[in-house]
């Protein structure tokens, strides 16, 4: 494969990031428990959307991956590894960043399943895999920007890796099975289209962005950004203490995680609010129970509490509403109001 | 105001020069003009400014991938034995501008992948085996030859190109008189990076945005960069008041959604010093009593530069709600719009209507000849050309969002027997010029206990008309069935990833309830939450009052759908068709 690699400026730091709160919040959550089951950003042009995503690229901890391996399986669970890694009895493992991968727009299939090594086939005629960007995207987070403006087969092959963890390719003879388990991160404008009800159903979090509507926030926005243009560096080292402070709150996340308790009485209220909502399936009620008990663990708390449920419940629930005949008001209001009902009951 | 013209191109020759001294920092500009005289000085312009050996392309309408982004070169590829990528013409542009032709006709997915480099100032391809960053600043010229004032750009490139120049009212008498920025560009180049703007700027502009209603935080750091150009452009290295004038009149006062109110309480809101933690040098150089005037002037700058068409639709108050997109109406035609277009090939079989692409198949079998040659070669006779099922390529049609217009026609006795020839005669009308637009009709019809669907969505004129000459009339008026099944359609048609639009042609009087029985009160109410419904599901729709006299029935049932509402006294069926297109959305 041909890689050419432009060295590129310091991202723009995650806590220099004006406002945006459910935002930042909902990219920690899944950065704590991946199977929350990514996040989907859409909002207004220009409010920062993609700047967050890959600002929090450089902020996760790194994670230990078997030395070598192409899809960076996990040394310590079997079951995940990969068939390379399976042979191993005991595999070397160092510590690589955890990958946040750009699914940019006019990528070919070849390219984000992985396809035959087009340089060893023709130089030497041997036929080797060369791995894609689900693989490069295991375990870590794969990004689509603009996400509504995916081709429909790009979109059809991601829900299938999606729902399955793994990524089968089968090309010249070659046939090759390997973990593909990511956070789906998307984001867009909905003016530019909305996306597809299965694709929706994907996103654990979703949440509307806007810009903010107060003058003094607005200016920080353009001071920091501005700031950041002209000398990436020296601004990136002003928030390096803030950055440091918000990755020890993510590790310190993940380890709490485990022993958060989820109570029966939390488990019947997040029930409780689906039913009020009429979402369908399991899979919010699943994700509400998973986003609140990251938000716990982000707090430093020992239990869920109403509190964290009535914080992430817009987010986990916004997507899943049915369209309501008789109601036309928006899906976050309803969210609310139903919140509002249940804990006033 | 004869001299209008020539402050325009004034203007317009001064974001050129703006443009040129930091092309990837303003993004560019969106330049709606005719191809004519007009606009190739303007180009003239930009190049003079741009240094001598910046590269200048232009994207064709309708680019392929490929050639945009960059991919294999298979020609160089099998010559030499390993893979060879073709650049693609947004990363030979680095450094210089690229020419967007048509660009309100630019498919959204070609303007998203232009957005997309600007926001990175880097190429990312991942495409035909390869993987490919590379660096590609540049900036972009959109041509907007749109003749209507909905036919725009994409609103996300819009969005990144800092200046949006208008040269319609521009003629060439204006030129004449104009005299050319006459600057040394190389020198306001080199001397952009030490150009520094107070925090009193940077307020203003973001205050100037705010007052004319601009969303977009975008807008104001393309103002402040552009004020910056600006100051480099006057060889100064601190930005003074009459560059972030300029930045308000190019930049700002094209985007405005809104005239800014008369202010009071923002003047409070700024006394409270936030101005206090200024870090930097900027704070010696801040003057303070100048701090409100600054907003101002800028504002008042701005103002004046709104264009004149923008000014009255601003005046009568639609500005926002026709650039917002905030009604669901206009999110529809977007989507619609989106949708299209022809982007090459995809992997797969050519089956159920899938064309085979040969010539992308045989470039894709290409490379791995050598391969299945060596392969074949143990096992005996090997083909020419060994092409194998993964390399098959279908072609992706252009899918140019098709709208599905679905006729609900209200055949029962009220609606009088001669209104429903009519009708016919209007379908039929329409289904030939959808016929030419490969668009689809389809017609569902009530009368006595129910709605039919007598016609599923087809382009097909003969059965289109078979099923019209064969509909009868007569009965009661069961408008809410009617209703019911012109929504489950509109809904059928937009999961297929259509955009519908229903054309109701009732006098709004309904007898017969849901469930079939007669009585008004009961079918009444049925209308109201049929019609309801449709709401909610947002699709664009007309009703035709067909009643010999306009009925409030038919208006009232109009306002409750989110319909637009027709009164069609007499008309005939080219009358009739004339309404329907002007009404519709986007029938051309």
């Amino acid at each position: 494969m041909t890689t050419t690699t432009v060295s590129r400026p310091a991202p723009f730091p995650f806590s220099a990031i004006v406002g945006q709160d459910e935002m930042k919040l909902a990219l920690l959550i899944a950065a704590v428990d991946q199977s929350v089951g990514g996040v989907l950003v859409f909002g207004d042009r220009g409010t920062g959307k993609s700047t967050a995503v890959r600002a929090l690229a450089a902020l996760l901890p790194p994670m230990r991956a078997v030395a070598g391996c192409p899809y960076g399986c996990e040394p310590d669970k079997p079951a995940g590894l990969c068939e390379a890694c399976r042979g191993v009895a005991k595999p070397k493992s160092v510590q690589v960043p955890v990958p946040v991968v750009d699914l940019p727009l006019g990528a070919t299939e070849d390219r984000v399943v992985g396809a035959l090594d087009l340089e060893r086939a023709l130089a030497h005629g041997v036929k080797a895999f060369e791995p894609g960007l689900l693989a490069r995207a295991h375990r870590g987070f794969l990004y689509i920007d603009e996400v509504n403006l995916l081709e429909d087969h790009l979109v059809d092959l991601l829900l299938d890796v999606a729902a399955s963890g793994e990524n089968v390719v089968e090309r010249e003879g070659l046939s090759v099975r390997h973990p593909a388990r990511f956070v789906l991160v998307g984001s867009g404008n909905p003016e530019e289209g909305e996306l597809r009800p299965q694709l929706l159903d994907r996103f654990g979090l979703s949440l509307e962005v806007r810009t903010p509507g107060d003058l003094k926030l607005r200016v920080e926005v353009v001071r920091r950004r501005d700031a950041y243009d002209r000398d990436p560096e020296a601004f990136s080292a002003r928030f390096k203490a803030e950055e440091s402070k918000v990755r020890r709150r993510i590790v310190a996340a993940r380890e709490r995680l485990p022993s958060v308790v989820v109570s029966d009485a939390a488990l019947e209220r997040a029930a409780d609010l689906c039913m009020r909502l009429g979402t369908d399936g399991l899979r919010g009620e699943l994700t509400l129970m998973r986003a609140a008990r990251a938000l716990a663990a982000l707090d430093g708390d020992a239990t869920v509490s109403d509190e964290h449920l009535k914080r992430v419940a817009p987010s986990a629930l916004r997507h899943r509403l049915r369209r309501d005949p008789l109601d036309d008001t928006g899906s976050t209001t309803r969210v609310e109001r139903a919140l509002a009902e249940l804990f006033a009951a | 105001m004869g001299d209008a013209g020539s402050r325009v191109w004034a203007d317009a020759v001064l974001a050129a020069a703006l443009c040129a001294i930091d092309p990837a920092g303003l993004g560019g500009v969106a330049l709606r003009a005719r191809a004519g005289p007009v606009r190739d000085r303007w180009v003239e312009a930009l190049r003079a400014h741009l240094p001598e050996d910046a590269p200048v392309r232009t994207i064709p309408l309708h680019i392929a991938d490929g050639r945009l982004l960059g991919g294999l070169d298979l020609a160089a590829t099998l010559q030499s034995g390993r893979p060879v990528a073709e650049r693609g013409v947004l990363s030979e542009v680095h450094g210089g501008i690229v020419l967007l032709a048509m660009a309100e006709r630019v498919a959204d997915a070609t303007a998203a992948r232009i957005a997309a480099a600007l926001d990175r100032g880097e190429l990312h391809v991942e495409r035909d085996g390869l993987a490919l960053r590379v660096p590609a600043r540049f900036g972009v010229i959109a041509f907007d030859e749109g003749a209507e004032p909905d036919e725009r750009p994409a609103a996300g490139l819009l969005d990144r190109l800092a200046f949006h120049v208008d040269l319609e009212c521009v003629s060439m008498r204006d030129l004449e008189a104009a005299s050319a920025v006459t600057a040394d560009m190389a020198a306001a180049r080199g001397r952009l990076p030490t150009v520094r703007a107070s925090d009193a700027v940077v307020e203003a502009l973001a205050a100037t945005a705010m007052a004319l209603g601009i969303a977009s935080l975008r807008a104001v750091q393309f103002a402040l960069r552009a004020a910056r150009a600006a100051a480099a452009l006057a060889g100064r290295t601190m930005v003074e008041e009459e560059d972030a004038v300029i930045a308000g009149r190019l930049v700002l006062a094209a985007r405005a959604t809104q005239l800014p109110v008369p202010e009071a309480e923002p003047a409070a809101d700024q006394d409270t010093p936030a101005p206090a933690q200024t870090d930097e040098q900027d704070g010696t150089e801040q003057r303070d009593p100048l701090d409100r005037p600054l907003d101002d002037l800028v504002l008042e700058a701005a103002k004046a530069a709104l264009p004149a068409a923008l000014l009255a639709q601003l005046v009568a108050g639609q500005g926002q709600s026709s650039r917002g997109g905030a009604g669901g109406r206009a999110g529809a035609l977007k989507q619609s719009r989106l949708r299209g277009r022809p982007t090459g090939t995809r992997r797969g079989e050519p089956r159920g209507g899938a064309r085979l692409n040969v010539v992308e198949t045989l470039r894709n079998a290409a490379p791995w000849q050598p391969l299945r040659r060596r392969e074949q070669g143990r096992s005996g006779t090997a083909p020419r050309i060994d092409v194998r099922p993964e390399d098959f390529r279908v072609t992706r049609f252009k899918q140019r969002s098709q709208t599905t217009t679905i006729f609900v026609v209200d055949a029962s006795g009220s609606s009088a027997l001669h209104r429903l020839a009519e009708a016919k005669g209007a379908v039929e009308l329409l289904l030939a010029q959808s016929y030419v637009r490969r668009d689809q009709v389809a017609l569902i019809a009530f009368r006595g206990e129910r709605a039919e669907l007598l016609l599923p969505p087809t382009r097909s004129l003969v059965r289109a008309k078979r099923s019209l000459a064969g509909l009868p009339g007569g009965g009661g008026t069961p408008l809410a069935s009617g209703l019911d099944a012109a929504a489950a359609l509109a809904d059928a048609v937009r999961r297929k990833g259509e955009t519908p639009s229903v054309i109701v042609l009732t006098d709004g009087r309904a007898n017969i309830a849901r469930d079939g029985k007669p009585g008004r009160p009961q079918a009444e109410a049925d209308v109201q939450s049929a019609a309801r419904r449709f709401r909610v599901a947002d699709v664009a729709a007309i009703v035709l009052d067909t009643s010999p006299r306009p009925q409030p029935q038919a208006e009232q049932l109009a306002r409750e759908m989110g319909a637009r509402y027709l009164p069609l006294p007499h008309a005939d069926a080219n009358a009739l068709s004339a309404a329907i297109r002007a009404a519709a959305p986007r029938q051309p």
